[in-house]
């Protein structure tokens, strides 16, 4: 249960770590707030030559709210991010996203740019991020790039980051946001979900204008349910078979079986917190204008 | 494999040891400075036996490198009892509600429930009940420890 050996780096600026990881290339890893990498050294599931470590980088920490949106500084941990008036007014849904990431002790060092850019295909931040179609930074030596969330998740644990890329914030875009929640069964809270699910609806009058939907633990990368999406779009509410929804919804997905869960045990779960969440989210009051 | 010069304060004692890059900060306080209060238990942080305070806040010391506790403050179970012997309040509370039987979790909760008591944190019983999630108990079913959680938000007696 110890690292194997590697050279550390903890450059000083931005600059300087850009620079390191053009050096290094796929033989590097930038380390974050090391809460999921440091227990993939330790178990030996990655064993990379070289952890080029973010922590004195102070231009990538810090949350603020512009003109493009919710601007989170990729190291912002995610005890920062839940400690934040202005995430708390601006985009209450990311609170409840981030109570349910691992552990108090862990949220004190994990962050929030960390856990995008390693995806996890069960864990929070991800799905919420490709939730609500986040604007993903990219910086290089040869230079900046946006992506959004929907493009970056490309396969089990790997994403359009080039190996000489590092992200840098993430943008939440108020275009984006309507009616946000998460749902999640694990088996002791702040483990991973085994089953867990982001819904962001659009209501317009008595039916559903906009509706997206990102699962978690329900296969190798966070998973948006496109079928289910395109059948809530324009939906009468009163008539609504949320049943016939997760139906729909499952079938966009594709979870793995292991010790902690069957196949059958992670669609039970998801189709029980789909109806959950999407009947919570539905029965909300309008906000009067 | 990198070697790198720290320095660091551990209970208010200044350090200063050279460490290869991969040592945890778990391994540096129990094989560098004999501090075996903390204990190592999973490894890979789910447990929580081994959360120590960095800079004041409660963390897995399994899941850090002792290289990036240079210049930190560290504070461990070793210095949370007065110099006297007197007992931490944290402490008295889990001593007097039987909030541990084999003891083998129990530096890591103190740890977590002194970062939430200490002056200028106002930490709710359901939060600090909340961040127990994180530390695994298998001998006290939890009761005296929530008992002593009571006791600390001031809802006990």
């Amino acid at each position: 249960m110890k690292p194997p050996p590697f050279d550390y780096f903890a450059p000083e600026t931005l600059e300087e770590a850009l620079s390191l990881l053009a050096e290094y290339g796929d033989e590097a890893q930038p380390l974050a707030g090391g809460q999921s990498l440091v227990p993939m050294l330790a178990l030996r599931m990655s064993r990379p030559a070289v952890l080029i470590d973010l922590r004195h980088l102070n231009e990538l920490r810090g949350i603020a709210m512009d003109g493009t949106g919710l601007r989170l500084g990729a190291m912002t941990t995610q005890a920062e991010a839940l400690a934040s008036q202005q995430v708390a007014q601006a985009l209450p849904g990311l609170c409840d996203a981030l109570h349910l990431v691992g552990h108090f002790q862990t949220r004190n060092r994990g962050t929030i740019g960390g856990s995008i850019s390693l995806g996890e295909p069960a864990a929070e931040n991800p799905a919420f991020a490709l939730a609500l179609e986040a604007d993903l930074e990219l910086c290089s030596v040869r230079g900046t790039r946006i992506i959004n969330a929907t493009q970056f998740y490309t396969g089990p644990y790997s994403t359009a980051r080039a190996d000489d890329e590092l992200l840098t914030a993430i943008r939440y875009c108020p275009a984006n946001w309507a009616r946000i929640g998460i749902e999640e069964i694990a088996q002791r809270q702040g483990d991973f979900a085994l089953s867990g699910l982001v819904a962001n609806l659009e209501i317009d009058g008595h039916r559903i204008a906009k509706a997206s939907l990102a699962w978690l633990g329900m296969g190798s990368t966070p998973l948006r349910a496109p079928s289910a999406e395109a059948a809530l779009c324009g939906a009468d509410i009163a008539t609504l078979d949320l049943e016939e929804v997760a139906e729909l919804a499952l079938g966009d997905t594709d979870p793995l079986e292991d010790s902690h869960a069957s196949i059958a045990y992670r669609c039970q779960a998801g189709r029980t917190i789909l109806t959950r969440l999407l009947g919570r989210l539905l029965a909300e009051r309008s906000p009067v204008a | 494999m990198s070697d790198h010069d720290i320095t660091l304060s551990v209970n208010g004692t200044t350090i200063a040891r050279r460490v290869p890059a991969r040592r945890t900060l778990l391994d540096f306080l129990r094989s560098d400075l004999g501090l075996t209060g903390t204990h190592a238990g999973c490894e890979h942080g789910v447990c929580g036996a081994c959360t120590v305070l960095v800079d004041g806040l409660a963390v897995r010391s399994c899941l850090m490198f002792a290289v990036q506790a240079d210049a930190a403050k560290v504070s461990t179970i070793e210095g949370v009892a007065n110099e006297d012997g007197t007992l931490h309040p944290v402490q008295q509370a889990m001593h007097d509600n039987h909030g541990l039987q084999c003891g083998f979790c129990t530096p890591g909760i103190v740890m977590t429930l002194k970062s939430m008591t200490e002056a200028g944190k106002s930490a709710s019983r359901d939060e600090m009940a909340a961040a127990l999630s994180g530390h695994i108990c298998r001998c006290t079913g939890y009761q005296g420890i929530l008992k002593a959680v009571d006791l600390l938000s001031g809802r006990g007696e």
